[in-house]
């Protein structure tokens, strides 16, 4: 789950980090009283949006207004802008960067700073990068900030507002399931108060349970791709116009690798799972259907379900869909050869391997199989 | 030998009630598994299949002196299981389930190392020594006793080409599903040291995906301890970045985790990579 800024400065608050005040609007005329002078700022949950054009100043009410009507309906990066945060503008002494996520190889969590900030952590050199693993089972320890401070070069003033703003961050991210948290720029303001000028928050899908209140939150999905969510199905549009539908998430990625190997171009990533459930089938085809491909590429291997019941599963499903997409099928496992005489026999291109199934869809698609 | 599973072990199921500990039991045992106990709190004195069913884990261990457990408990009381096997004195566990929170996986990991204990997943299709024993959801048919030791982040992919080596000629010494979420128990290095040193295991197969840097570390390990030969495959070269490929850990975040970082750092380590799953086993005979 993805946050928009001013929800993720919101939960900061929660948690004691000092945030900016600042009003959210979706339409300019219910802008009333911005903190002025303000910055507008285009809430949309891709990166980028400085650039886009969609964080920009205002001196008066009406400017606020103005600016507002601009960035609101924005395009950034294929997402539209519906709503804008008006915060209070920071003067701005010095730029830090505090970030906290999950690292992988070492199995805790990751606290990050620099003083550095306002770049895109990525670009920031490596020995001006402050990193300091903390053990899950123990938290932040005090020895944690005295390294801080001294990595990052800060007085005693500045630091320990520092210091208080990396343990909150860092209980917000355990209590709240966050993948990230972020902020960038921490920023230090000419009467020394330290202020999270940006906030940017990922909570863990798999944690969605135990977080009931963001659930209705939008996400960067197409229509489609929450339409697919909301049943529990896992998803993704691409921009190509083979449709694939596979099970597992490996091997519905190798089948999108083996098309693009042969010329082709993956349009969906449907990942059927371990389900045998005819219903759930069905509704994963209608998903596949609603993305207009011109082919279809069913690639199964049947593990614990037999390959043929999996082919009449795919015939049923296809059956009540009545489409005219053609639909090349590679269906592996036990009884195999019966599937195929299945597929076949309702008019389907069948193939024994991935890279066969690859090359008859390219062909199917291109009128020449 | 093999490593980490032989016939030796003996098997309690945690959540052996539910629909699939229930299946996959009897599949286990057809494989040649000792399941010796199940646990499903409140089901306690029952039996499935004729196995008994304890409402701890620590009844099995102590009725049935089981030495290792498989976990299909559902996400949301996962890690209660996990802590209990570890507390119970298990010092194999096997997590199937998936969609685990991070932050769960967080406290169980470090703390199973903590203990000796050696976790295989979450998210992962399990552990197969054919001819000795199975803890996992992989299809049984697919196997066959050798000398190949699998390490793989995914499910049916690691059927697809299990299968294929299969078919090709090479069995398997052992095979690790590691499981496809971010931070899991046993991780690919790890997988690859142990088959180092197992006399069984004379060539390795790797497979791999998008997102962490795992493939990398592994490439740079290979590089410097490995010296049976060793194939890889990984997927996801056409993902697009900042999106989930189904499983949480497969996602190109910031850059980081391209099949293009990982196939170049197999090649690097004279690692041949695959185009094709199948064509694993086409590798296996060359290298």
């Amino acid at each position: 789950m993805k946050f928009l800024e001013h929800k993720a400065k919101e939960i900061f608050a929660r948690y004691g980090i000092p945030v900016p005040r600042g009003v959210l609007a979706s339409r300019p005329e219910d802008i009333v009283d911005p903190p002025l002078p303000c910055m507008v700022k285009a809430q949309v949950l891709v990166g980028g949006r400085g650039k886009a054009g969609g964080i920009r100043p205002a001196e008066t009410l009406d400017e606020a207004r103005q600016v507002a009507s601009e960035i609101l309906g924005m395009d950034i990066q294929g997402y539209r802008v519906k709503q804008v945060y008006l915060e209070e503008r920071l003067p701005i002494a010095k730029e830090l960067y505090l970030g906290l996520t999950i690292d992988r190889s070492a199995r805790e969590p990751l606290l990050m700073a620099t003083a550095m900030g306002g770049v895109e952590v990525e670009q920031v050199p490596r020995d001006q990068l402050f990193m300091e693993h903390v053990p899950a089972m123990i938290g932040i320890q005090p020895y944690v900030l005295r390294s801080l401070r001294a990595g990052l070069g800060l007085s005693k003033e500045i630091s320990d507002q520092v210091g208080s703003i990396a343990r909150q961050a860092y209980e917000l991210f355990r209590k709240e399931d966050a993948e990230l948290v972020e902020i960038n720029p921490l920023v230090v303001m000419p009467d020394g108060r330290v202020i999270a000028a940006d906030a940017k928050l990922v909570i863990d899908d798999n944690a969605e349970y135990r977080h009931p209140e963001y659930a209705n939150l939008d996400q960067d999905r197409t229509p489609l791709e929450q339409e697919a969510h909301d049943k529990g199905i896992v998803f993704i549009q691409l921009d190509g116009d083979i449709g694939v539908i596979a099970n597992g998430a490996g091997l519905t990625m190798a089948t999108l690798d083996a098309l693009n190997l042969k010329g082709g171009k993956g349009g969906t990533f449907l990942d059927l799972g371990g389900t045998d459930d005819p219903e759930k089938v069905k509704q994963a085809f209608e998903i596949l259907i609603k993305a207009h491909p011109a082919v279809i590429l069913v690639n199964i291997f049947g593990g614990i379900t037999k390959a043929d019941t999996v082919a009449l599963g795919v015939q049923q499903a296809l059956e009540e869909m009545h489409t005219s997409i053609p639909v090349v099928a590679r269906i592996k496992g036990v009884n195999e050869a019966k599937a195929k005489e299945i597929l076949q026999s309702i008019g389907m291109y069948a193939a024994e391997t991935i890279e066969e199934a690859a090359e008859l869809a390219v062909k199917v698609k291109a009128g020449e199989a | 030998m093999a490593i980490l599973l032989t016939k030796k072990a003996r098997v309690v199921v945690q959540g052996i009630t539910g629909h699939q500990g229930q299946f996959n039991t009897r599949e286990m045992r057809e494989f040649g598994t000792r399941v010796v106990a199940g646990v499903t709190p409140g089901k306690g004195g029952t039996k499935i299949d004729g196995v008994p069913v304890f409402d701890r884990v620590r009844e099995a261990v102590l009725r049935r002196k089981a030495n290792a457990a498989i976990s299909f408990v559902p996400a949301a009381y996962a890690k209660d299981a996990a802590i209990e096997a570890i507390e119970a004195g298990l010092k194999l566990l096997v997590i199937v389930t998936e969609r685990i929170p991070f932050h769960d996986s967080l406290d169980i990991m470090p703390y199973a190392r903590s203990q000796g204990v050696t976790i295989i997943g979450p998210n992962c299709p399990g552990l197969a020594t054919p001819g000795q024993a199975k803890m996992g959801i992989m299809p049984n048919y697919i196997f066959k006793e050798g000398d190949a030791g699998v390490i793989s982040r995914s499910g049916t992919l690691t059927y697809e080409i299990v299968n294929a080596m299969t078919q090709a000629g090479f069995g398997q010494s052992t095979c690790i599903g590691i499981g496809g979420d971010p931070i899991n128990g046993t991780n690919m290095v790890e997988a690859l040291a142990m088959f180092q040193r197992d006399r069984k295991t004379k060539r390795i197969v790797v497979v791999g995906e998008i997102g962490g840097t795992t493939e990398e570390e592994a490439a740079d390990f290979i590089r410097r301890k490995v010296t049976k030969p060793v194939v890889a495959y990984v997927a996801g070269r056409t993902a697009p970045p900042g999106k989930r490929m189904g499983h949480a850990g497969a996602i190109i975040q910031a850059g980081k985790g391209t099949a293009e970082s990982k196939v170049k750092a197999f090649a690097e380590a004279g690692v041949p990579v695959a185009q094709y799953p199948v064509e694993v086993a086409t590798l296996l005979a060359a290298a």
